[in-house]
């Protein structure tokens, strides 16, 4: 396939087979089905992708036959090629657990077309290779996510859907005002054309302002601090399928716009970005971890642990050697599997003990020995306990920072980890060995038990773990020359500009 | 001209953040409408004011010489107003159906999470 096709075919096909979605009978079945299917075509074009990216280098290709910089570009070097490879797998993944938890009612209606919309803004933002599309991109993607969350129309939803919408938009005015504001002093928004442009201006000064007003509304909608105030209010409301699919894209989406503008276009004045992206990363992975130490409630606790794991990322991307994006793009995709590893088990605990507070469930152990299991390794693996895929991510972002002399953000990380490890045990302790609380109704009204097919996306999230850290050595290799890419821009450029300077 | 539009805007942000922080769901959606407004202004106006130059080639040319007004800040504009009323539509909506739910519009109450720890 040409490079056009497969660039531009995630974003068709999800926003298509969404289209169509909505057109065919609102029968459960039929949309279950076009779902997965576009899913498995999405991390089929994403791992082509990823491969012509590998085999050829940075693929770009310009909307409509018009030139870059006055066209819509679509560009993937290897981190957007992988990205997107991972998005089609989760998409694939939460669409086989929704197939197998949510009811029939709630699969027949706008439910999965809306998961394709929210996928093809997430692939069109890793794709894009410009600032106002990737604008366009985020508000399709959160367009989708507002629905969702709200599609139950619960109280506690409701509330949730409202708080997260508004701090949601007031990071769309600020980006936006970001994106005015870098066209009226460079004249184009076009990645590759800014980063060649850029570091010839007249007004540095004038571009570090619009470039905190960039990291402002990217790390929004990262959930960094201080600006995570709307995930824990929100991400513990809407069904685990849906939590799911929000903690392992939405956020994502965040830090992959810091990498690629703060590697690509703002490197006019490293030393002050690179000092608050530090302090962010830092203060976040803190604040993450101590709000999910307090917590209680299962999915409240997991939301915490993606802040702190967000802050990790940032503190990588502050770091900005190649070893620290290297560990970035290593922890990101293990994060990402681990995270949804564990909502997914929550998910499935919660159908067992109906519950996500920690002190109504216990013995699970005895009860559910394989979901303990699967609870267990993602566990351990996102506290950065070996032989599992996190060990070797978080030991890559303590070299980097070691060998940065960054002995704070070094510091901060090890003790981060294990203060992960023993909420993680929190959780283990209260849901799965102590014995069920006494007062608990002794005959529930229907028998509980899981259901079909709800282990089997548990069970390959695991087994992605385990086999990302046994084999982390391709990962690692692939990551490294991912980091190359984004601290050498000049194929990325050239691939973009053609053979125009 | 600029300096008046550059005052609107800042009118507007300011209008905006102080209904944000009113304790009301229904000012907080106007609240954003407004920002909304300021920040398609404030896209007009930083992307210069011109008047009276259209952006078109003059024959016997081929490419744009002296002042324009150049076209591709209002294709912005254009897209983030429909971007943001779709968006707004559906926030309205959320706001009738939270009202309806809990029978008022104070942000105050809107606090199940608070309770539920509590209790």
């Amino acid at each position: 396939m040409t490079p056009g096709v497969l660039l531009s075919l995630p974003i068709i096909l999800c926003l298509g087979a969404a289209a169509a979605g909505q057109l065919i009978p609102s029968r459960a079945w039929p949309r279950r089905w076009l779902a997965l299917l576009t899913m498995v075509l999405v991390t089929v074009v994403g791992a082509l992708l990823l491969v012509t990216v590998r085999r050829d280098g940075v693929q770009a290709v310009q909307m409509g036959g018009w030139a870059a910089p006055f066209g819509i570009t679509l560009v993937a070097d290897l981190l957007s090629a992988l990205m997107v490879l991972i998005t089609g797998v989760m998409g694939l993944t939460v669409v086989a657990y929704s197939a197998a938890t949510l009811p029939a009612s709630r699969e027949a209606g706008a439910y999965y077309p809306l998961v394709m919309v929210l996928v093809g803004g997430v692939c069109g933002a890793f794709l894009t290779g410009d600032l106002f599309n990737l604008f366009v991109w985020i508000e399709v993607m959160l367009g989708a996510s507002f629905v969702l969350l709200a599609l139950e129309a619960r109280q506690e939803q409701l509330e949730a859907s409202i708080k997260y919408m508004s701090l949601s938009l007031i990071g769309s005015v600020v980006l936006l005002c970001a994106v005015g504001l870098l066209y009226g002093v460079a004249g184009t928004l076009n990645l590759a054309d800014l980063s060649v442009t850029l570091p010839g201006s007249t007004t540095p000064q004038l571009l570090t302002t619009v470039s905190i007003f960039f990291l402002v509304a990217f790390a929004l909608k990262a959930g960094a601090f201080p600006l995570y105030f709307w995930l824990p209010a929100s991400y513990h409301t809407p069904p685990a399928a849906v939590t799911t699919l929000f903690s392992a894209l939405l956020t994502k989406v965040g830090v992959y716009a810091l990498a690629r503008v703060f590697t690509l276009v703002f490197t006019q004045d490293p030393q002050l970005t690179s000092t608050l992206l530090l302090v962010m990363g830092g203060l976040t992975m803190v604040t993450g971890v101590l709000g999910a130490v307090a917590q209680y409630d299962m999915r409240r606790l997991l939301s915490f642990h993606i802040i702190s794991q967000i802050g990790y990322l940032i503190a990588a991307l502050g770091l900005l050697t190649r070893g620290a994006l290297t560990a970035l793009i290593a922890f990101l995709v293990h994060y990402i599997f681990a995270k949804s590893a564990l909502f997914l088990v929550s998910g499935a605990t919660a159908r067992v003990t109906r519950t996500y507070d920690l002190h109504q469930m216990g013995n699970l152990y005895r009860t559910q020995p394989l979901l303990a299991a699967l609870f267990f390794i993602p566990a351990l693996s996102l506290a950065g306990v070996p032989p599992f895929s996190g060990f070797f991510a978080k030991l890559a972002i303590i070299q980097a920072a070691l060998r940065a002399e960054n002995w704070a953000i070094a510091g901060t990380a090890v003790g981060v980890g294990l203060l992960t490890l023993f909420s993680m045990m929190k959780i283990w302790r209260e849901a799965f060995w102590k014995a069920p609380p006494e007062n608990q109704p002794e005959e529930p009204s229907r028998p509980l038990s899981l259901g079909d097919g709800v282990l089997g996306p548990c069970i390959a999230m695991t087994a992605f773990m385990i086999i990302l850290g046994v084999g982390a050595e391709p990962l690692l290799e692939l990551a490294d020359a991912a980091a190359g890419q984004l601290l050498d821009p000049e194929e990325y450029v050239r691939a973009v500009m053609g053979g125009r300077p | 001209m600029q300096l008046f539009l550059a005052l609107t805007v800042g009118g507007l942000f300011a209008a905006g953040l102080y209904c944000l922080m009113l304790h009301s769901i229904v000012r907080l959606a106007l609240g954003l409408v407004l920002l909304g407004s300021a920040t398609n202004l404030l896209l007009f106006t930083v992307n210069g004011l011109q008047r009276g130059f259209a952006p078109l080639v003059p024959e016997g040319q081929d490419a744009l010489t002296g002042p324009f007004a150049d076209p591709v800040p209002q294709a912005f504009i254009l897209t983030a107003i429909v971007i943001n009323f779709g968006l707004l539509a559906l926030l309205l909506v959320l706001v009738h159906r939270t009202a309806q739910e809990t029978g008022t519009d104070d942000t105050r109450a809107l606090r199940t999470e608070l309770k539920d720890s509590k209790q």
